[in-house]
């Protein structure tokens, strides 16, 4: 059998290896684990190790050419095999090469879709020709998708499931659960996330809401929280630093035109991230309700597919379930999460005095390849100095 | 509503602007006691006598310099070409004369002037009286190329090129004139020149054609129908200046394209519309934009089979739309 050498990923953030030097020659014996090329990127210098034991039958990249992580470099023949021919094995390499890129070529619309939706097309079934896959193959997969993660029944056990010992107990995997732990193992697998906390002194805004939320409540029916004060001072934030209002597209960086805030908003057997579309055309006010039906919309299952669609930025008030400090997962494929911590009163040091200070803590997790500590820093400062700048002079509406 | 030809529709056009506006004229060969060749001036001598019924020369030059010089004079003169291929001794007088002359005189003058021409193949006329000219206009501004399917818009839009003020070279074509039938109101309508028309809403794919091609398109739209292939079709009525919104909205939602022409393939209108779908629709497609066209020879040929084999028809079409679909 021959075994593939593969160009390793050497490192979370390394995308591609330039072969320096083939230590082995084609048809020099090998053992495994001893070194067979040496591969440089913009990270490190490694050696690649031989896979497995044999003669070393092809070698498929030069030295010098670049290439990205997961492309085939060369060809080992297990020693106990007799050599096939040459040709047959090119003739299967080029044979395999011809087939992916038959399904990677896709259309404009289609990697459009693909990026909206956030979907692996190779997951995607192709109609088109030679496999292609289409437009129309697309939306049916998101179609397919989002009627698989409604939460309407209980999808029944899978059949492989492995009989409970007494002393254990099996729960169905729900759909949403399902589809959660997909969504967060792709993101975390996919995603180099870096992670930052501030603290913002929000004795003023603490205040403000005191002073109006009665007034509010009685004028617009919806209670004041400090959420769309957060939402308000992260759509800010995002106009100055664009660059987190936007989606890793390998090659290159989308910036989003629009912003719309998804917010997390957490339900008895999962969670789900309704948007607000437009959110820089709202006040304080219209955030809130905005807010206030998404999440009461939310929490009776009456989201449609538009509602938790098209966010480019996540909020999530983890304040609100009491956390004073949290590490977000990405809302894949966006740049950043925000998370508003628990408001707490602590006596905080100002000038030489000790006072009593509302204060909470903002943190913010990243795409390490989009953004580096100095830009979700800046950020991160924006938000937390339009949050402190909140007082009972600021107007909600 | 009378259901009439689109010989009868051209024909009702001019009697019906001549009626309202005593500056219309008519003149060509054989436009007056012959009555026109395909019978679209049949009648007007009798009734708008001589003057304003004028029998030329064969000299096509002079039939649309006559009547850049009257439309100078304040007539409207709808000027005849009795067969588009005969209209290139009159490229000079429309391209460098009747289209930019408001340019020219920077809006002090204008020459309100029509010159219709019978156009396309598919009735046996072979070298000199089948061909599709209108790529030689679409390429001046300053001039409006319009191009009707259906008696419709053939009536509506005739009576609009004689009211505009500009120069509008009307294209009809001489097969679909007794073939293509549709309800034509007897009172007073025009379409505007620009806009283009859905003549069939699809999902899939769009079509877009012009002239008898749409025929072409419609008929070849309802076979693909019952393979489950949903067609658009957009008619664009008037070539130039072509209407961009109706062709991209259209493309941006089916997200494929073919264009059908009847001309020769390269450099023919159908050209400029595929290349704008490719540089303005291109983030929304989802296969190439696809031509379908006459071949690239010196004329349409004589023999029946090789006349054929020239023309776009339903089956080509169709067999285009399974190839676009199927990408």
């Amino acid at each position: 059998m021959a075994v593939k050498v593969v160009m390793p990923q050497l490192g979370e953030s390394v995308t591609e290896g330039t072969i320096v030097r083939w230590i082995k020659k084609v048809g020099d014996r090998v053992e495994k684990y001893e070194p067979l090329l040496e591969v440089m990127t913009d990270k490190v210098n490694a050696e690649v190790p031989a896979p497995a034991a044999g003669i070393l039958r092809e070698i498929l990249v030069p030295e010098g050419e670049t290439v990205p992580v997961g492309r085939e470099l060369a060809v080992i023949a297990e020693a106990a095999q007799a050599p096939p021919e040459p040709a047959s094995v090119s003739a299967g390499v080029k044979g395999a090469e011809a087939a992916d890129v038959a399904q990677q070529r896709s259309s404009p619309i289609v990697r459009r879709l693909a990026q909206e939706y956030g979907i692996d097309l190779s997951q995607v079934k192709g109609t088109g020709i030679g496999g292609r896959v289409t437009k129309e193959d697309v939306l049916r997969y998101v179609a397919e998708r989002q009627q698989a993660a409604a939460p309407v029944k209980e999808a029944p056990p899978p059949a492989e499931t492995p009989p409970a010992a007494p002393e254990e107990e099996v729960i169905a995997v729900s759909p949403m659960r399902r589809q959660i732990a997909q969504h967060m193992v792709r993101s975390y697998q996919t995603i180099p996330h870096a992670w930052l906390a501030m603290e913002a002194d929000v004795t003023k805004l603490v205040r403000l809401r005191e002073s109006i939320k009665a007034e509010f409540r009685r004028r617009e029916g919806v209670d004041l929280t400090y959420l769309p004060f957060v939402v308000k001072a992260a759509v800010e934030a995002l106009k100055e630093h664009p660059v987190l209002n936007a989606v890793w597209a390998e090659d290159r960086i989308i910036l989003k035109k629009r912003i719309n805030i998804g917010i997390a908003v957490a339900l008895e057997d999962g969670l789900i991230v309704p948007v607000i579309k437009d959110a820089d055309q709202k006040s304080i006010a219209g955030l809130a309700r905005a807010i206030a039906d998404l999440t009461d919309r939310a929490r009776t299952g009456r989201l449609t597919l538009e509602d938790v669609q098209g966010g480019t930025f996540t909020v999530n008030n983890t304040g609100a379930l009491g956390s004073i400090i949290s590490r977000p997962i990405i809302n894949e494929p966006q740049v950043g999460i925000l998370t508003s911590e628990a408001i707490v009163r602590r006596p905080v040091v100002i000038d030489d005095a000790i006072a009593i200070r509302s204060v909470m803590f903002l943190c913010l997790s990243f795409d390490h390849r989009v953004i580096d500590g100095l830009t979700a820093s800046r950020f991160l400062q924006a938000v937390k100095g339009r949050l402190e700048a909140f007082d009972e002079r600021a107007s909600v509406y | 509503m009378a259901v009439k030809t689109l010989i009868e529709a051209i024909r009702d056009a001019l009697a019906e602007e001549m009626r309202r506006d005593p500056a219309v004229i008519v003149l060509g060969e054989d436009v007056g006691y012959r009555g026109g060749v395909f019978r679209a001036t049949e009648g007007l001598i009798q009734e708008f006598g001589e003057e304003r019924v004028i029998d030329t020369p064969l000299a096509e030059s002079s039939i649309v310099g006559v009547a850049i010089g009257a439309a100078l004079n304040g007539f409207r003169p709808v000027a005849e070409i009795q067969f588009a291929d005969f209209i290139a001794p009159a490229i000079d007088q429309i391209a460098n004369e009747a289209a930019r002359m408001r340019y020219r005189s920077a809006g002090e003058w204008w020459c309100p002037l029509v010159v219709r021409a019978p156009f396309g193949g598919g009735i046996h006329g072979g070298l000199y009286h089948s061909q599709s000219v209108e790529a030689y206009f679409t390429h001046v501004p300053g001039l409006k190329v319009v191009v009707p399917s259906n008696p419709y818009d053939a009536k509506g839009l005739l009576k609009a090129a004689i009211r505009d003020d500009d120069p509008v070279i009307f294209f009809e074509h001489k097969k679909a004139y007794r073939l293509v039938k549709g309800e034509v109101p007897d009172q007073d309508y025009t379409v505007p020149i620009g806009p283009a028309k859905v003549a069939r809403p699809g999902r899939h794919l769009t079509v877009i054609a012009y002239g008898l091609m749409t025929t072409y398109a419609l008929e070849a739209a309802e076979r693909a129908a019952a393979e489950g292939i949903d067609v658009e079709v957009v008619d664009l009525r008037t070539l130039y200046p072509p209407d961009k919104a109706t062709i991209l909205e259209s493309v941006k939602r089916t997200s494929r394209a073919l264009v059908v022409y009847e001309d020769n393939l390269t450099g023919g209108f159908g050209a400029e519309i595929a290349a704008i779908i490719a540089e303005e629709a291109f983030p929304y497609l989802d296969a190439p934009v696809m031509r379908l066209a006459g071949p690239d020879l010196p004329a349409m040929p004589y023999a029946a089979p090789l006349e054929e084999a020239f023309m776009p028809n339903p089956e080509k079409i169709l067999a285009k739309i399974r190839e676009l679909a199927a990408y």
